[in-house]
């Protein structure tokens, strides 16, 4: 059994200070050995100072506020994070697709069906006529209120892409992750989902799942974990779904929190820096992708935002950026990046080499 | 404390080649070929080696192969069922000569 957590925040943790996360990342052994910082990986893969090759995914966070309290949650989400995105930014957020002619938006959060905005969100969005639309729900949220029971149709209706964590196909490792009881509600959602057609060959509709390690480990391979998810899920509870991206976990935030208490952080971080793929960091999502915070400030990443690492650029926020300055920029990088290039490497869209 | 065993020694399986190359390499090439995928998966293979290493009780074994399992995503209960696999294994054969105990016994006694 799990016991309930709260946001680093409201338990006043340090961690929840981006500065301390960062000071903790910098002191490992690791980093002060000029050999084990990332920058000097990316200098002997010929990727020093790692460049974006464009913008194609403009990912927005419209809000650290959630209906979970995951364990590893790197945004540090809860309910009782007040931090959303207003209708003012998002109308910020429309002007900046069109500029930067991104085509795909993902939105994230938090659970973003949350914010009172995201359906007129959505909306606005879809008249722009973007490629697609990622909106990466956590399932639970479906169930959470009555008022969330038809975002299974919303969805539809959009034509969103649906992309959702389950961290096992069962409920002790879920629910150890997770909090208690949701498993089941993931499946009962996931159900929901498969019935208006998500997940079912010939429909178009794309319901993907995302696995990360319950723990001090790296996550297997891709696509021998998702034959079993296929056959587990289909067989037990008869689900659905299109692809399992399979990611690995960031250093930072609850993460580094529970890395920390358990013993495991330096431990952990050997195991990212042994596990370097220099074909993995050619890939590294924060190439093509542009990551938005609620308050409008623009990231290289959502991990990144999370540690407060705003872009390295004069304008650094929606309402005045330049499409030249991002595509010209130095992206801004730490130890924690050692996270994305591990092994198979790991990308909000599973692995990347 | 001095103990026999280190876990930090883990990390050292490859320093055999210091002493014997030739071999310490042919044994690694060879290794590595043992565990990809073929006929079976590299994650049954993990669940054997796991297995395995319960059998023969290397501690070195026991710990590379709780993490490789993990890391091929085996769950907790599949990682004991193995365990219960080397179990069954070994105390059935333990057992089985209770076959050869009878047969002696049965030869002797009236
Ligand atoms: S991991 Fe996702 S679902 Fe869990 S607390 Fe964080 S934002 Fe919410
Ligand atoms: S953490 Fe962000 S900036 Fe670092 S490599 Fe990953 S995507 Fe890029």
């Amino acid at each position: 059994m799990s016991e309930a957590i709260k946001s680093l925040r409201s338990r006043q943790n340090a961690l929840a200070d981006s500065f301390f996360q960062l000071e903790v990342l910098s002191k490992t052994t690791h980093s002060h050995d000029d050999q084990a910082s990332f920058a000097s990986k990316l200098r002997m893969s010929n990727l020093f100072p790692l460049k974006p090759t464009g913008i194609e995914i403009f990912q927005i966070n419209v809000g650290k506020m959630c209906n979970q309290v995951c364990k590893h949650c790197h945004v540090d989400a809860g309910p009782d994070r007040k931090e959303i995105m207003s209708r003012e930014t998002m109308k910020l957020c429309l002007e900046g697709i069109k500029k930067t002619g991104a085509h795909t938006v993902d939105l994230t959060g938090g659970a973003p069906e949350m914010n009172p905005d995201f359906r007129w969100f959505v909306e606005e969005i879809s008249k722009l006529g973007v490629e697609k639309i990622i909106v990466r729900c956590n399932l639970t949220i479906i169930l959470a209120n009555k008022k969330y029971h038809n975002l299974p149709e919303f969805f539809k209706t959009h034509r969103i892409e649906v992309v959702s964590s389950l961290p096992y196909f069962n409920a002790i490792r879920t629910d150890a992750q997770r909090g208690d009881g949701v498993f089941e509600k993931s499946i009962k959602a996931l159900q929901m989902l498969n019935e208006v057609g998500y997940g079912k060959s010939d429909t178009g509709l794309i319901l993907n799942l995302v696995y990360n390690p319950s723990g001090a480990f790296l996550p297997p391979s891709q696509s021998a974990l998702e034959v079993e998810f296929k056959n587990k899920l289909k067989s037990n509870y008869n689900v659905d779904f299109n692809s399992l991206f399979s990611i690995t976990n960031l250093p930072i935030s609850r993460f580094l929190e529970y890395l920390i208490d358990s013993n495991n952080y330096d431990a952990y971080m050997a195991k990212l820096i042994e596990a370097y793929n220099p074909s993995a960091a050619a890939n590294v999502m924060c190439r093509n992708t542009i990551s938005i915070g609620w308050d409008g400030w623009i990231y290289d990443c959502d991990f990144n935002q999370m540690l407060d690492l705003k872009v390295n650029t004069k304008h650094n926020h929606l309402s005045d950026f330049v499409n030249e300055e991002l595509l010209n920029r130095s992206i801004v990088i730490n130890q924690h990046c050692y996270g994305c290039t591990a092994g198979a490497g790991s990308s909000c869209g599973g692995t990347i080499s | 404390m001095k103990t026999y065993y280190n876990p930090e020694d883990l990390k050292k399986f490859g320093n055999i080649a210091e002493f014997e190359k030739n071999l310490a390499n042919k044994f690694f090439s060879y290794y590595g070929e043992v565990f990809k995928d073929g006929a079976l998966t590299a994650r049954e293979k993990s669940l054997i080696a796991l297995a395995v290493a319960h059998a023969i009780q290397c501690p070195y074994c026991i710990d590379a192969y709780s993490v490789d399992a993990l890391e091929k995503g085996c769950d907790e209960a599949q990682m004991m069922e193995a365990v219960h696999v080397t179990a069954a294994i070994r105390g059935g054969a333990s057992l089985v000569h209770g076959v050869q105990m009878m047969n002696k016994v049965k030869e002797l006694t009236m």
